[in-house]
């Protein structure tokens, strides 16, 4: 089984400009052991919101690569945003599912995944060109090329196991997060924007 | 004649500079959505739910973009726990709300969450406008919009369902 924290180091290797949302949890914590980077942007709450972060993000931002990457559990709370996703047919924004089929934060307790809910057939019926089911690291370095690339939306899921990781903690202010965030991206407009 | 608040409305929406404009959609709502849609200026996005509209925003101001949703009040009651993100991280949401549940109302079901809808929104800190003639719409959605964009906040602008019209269901003595 793939760890999680291989295969989010292999994602974001040479990154570039790319922009990154994570959802709430390991993912967050993922991102964050990979790098902390101003570009990054770690959710600490609202749950099922990742997907949606991203979809404001890559409208506003059309020529720039930008990635959410989640668990499970979020995703699950959030499936209708990968319709809304789906419909508003942004280029540039691809969204990967760490699946181990567990709630970490909260005790390990099983996700609908780990019942047979197939979120790849869920992102397929919402209208998703291109779609992945990740089982080894050799695929993540596909996927990891997959995402640089501004050609249509992506959806995939990515198996990993369901061992918890150190806890490796992003800043946890979030008008700092977004400041930075918008700093990097956006220069001297981020603190004069009207 | 005097023009429809929703004209007035989207026009203060392309001064302010406002591109992405998001919604589940309402009938109190429809003008203002059809105007927007027409207009090559916003990215409008359709939702499946009104708590995708305050995520979005979230990610449009990461991204330099201003955003407003626009819903109805018994959307409000899906808003609360994302609300969280937008003060926690100070970013902006100007919320244009249709009510339900108010003035005339026919469908008993729409009364609880109509009721609760300014309390939950002032619960969480989101500061409230209510707009109950038509003439109140356009200075109070112009300084619903100002003060989320000037201080980084989200903000509601309840439009009452006097200047709307109540829902009849076919029980209009018109």
């Amino acid at each position: 089984m793939l760890d999680r924290r291989d295969v989010v180091k292999t994602l974001l290797k040479d990154r570039g400009d790319l922009l990154v949302v994570a959802g709430l949890g390991a993912s967050a914590w993922d991102i964050t052991a990979a790098g902390d980077n101003d570009l990054n942007f770690p959710l600490w709450g609202g749950m099922g919101g990742a997907v949606t972060v991203g979809l404001g993000l890559a409208l506003a931002q059309p020529t720039r690569s930008v990635l959410v990457i989640t668990g499970d559990g979020e995703m699950l709370m959030g499936l209708g945003s990968l319709a809304t996703l789906a419909v508003s047919t942004p280029k540039n924004l691809s969204v990967v599912v760490l699946d181990n089929e567990r709630y970490g934060e909260t005790g390990s307790q099983k996700t609908h995944t780990a019942f047979g809910v197939d979120l790849v057939s869920i992102a397929k019926g919402c209208g998703f060109c291109r779609l992945r089911l990740v089982h080894s690291q050799g695929q993540v370095s596909l996927l990891r090329e997959d995402i640089h690339k501004i050609n249509g939306c992506l959806f995939s899921v990515i198996k990993i196991s369901d061992t918890n990781a150190d806890l490796v903690l992003p800043p946890r202010d979030g008008t700092e997060l977004k400041n930075r965030f918008r700093k990097k991206l956006l220069g001297k407009l981020a603190m004069h924007q009207n | 004649m005097m023009k429809k608040w929703s004209d007035l409305v989207h026009k203060v929406l392309k001064r302010e500079k406002v591109r992405q404009v998001s919604f589940v959609p309402d009938a109190g709502h429809s003008n203002l959505i059809r105007l927007c849609e027409k207009d090559k200026e916003f990215i409008c996005v359709r939702l499946s739910t009104e708590e995708e509209g305050v995520s979005l925003s979230l990610g449009a101001w990461l991204g330099g973009q201003k955003s407003v949703v626009l819903m109805q009040s018994s959307g409000v009651g899906n808003t609360i726990n994302m609300l969280s993100m937008l003060s926690i991280c100070q970013s902006p949401l100007p919320m244009l709300i249709t009510m339900r549940g108010d003035w005339s109302e026919y469908n008993p079901w729409q009364v609880p969450m109509g009721q609760a809808t300014a309390k939950v929104l002032e619960d969480i800190n989101v500061p409230v406008f209510k707009a109950y003639q038509e003439n109140e719409v356009l200075p109070m959605a112009e300084g619903a919009i100002r003060l989320a964009f000037n201080t980084y906040r989200p903000t509601a602008l309840l439009i009452g369902q006097r200047v709307l019209g109540a829902k009849t269901f076919g029980e209009d003595n018109d």
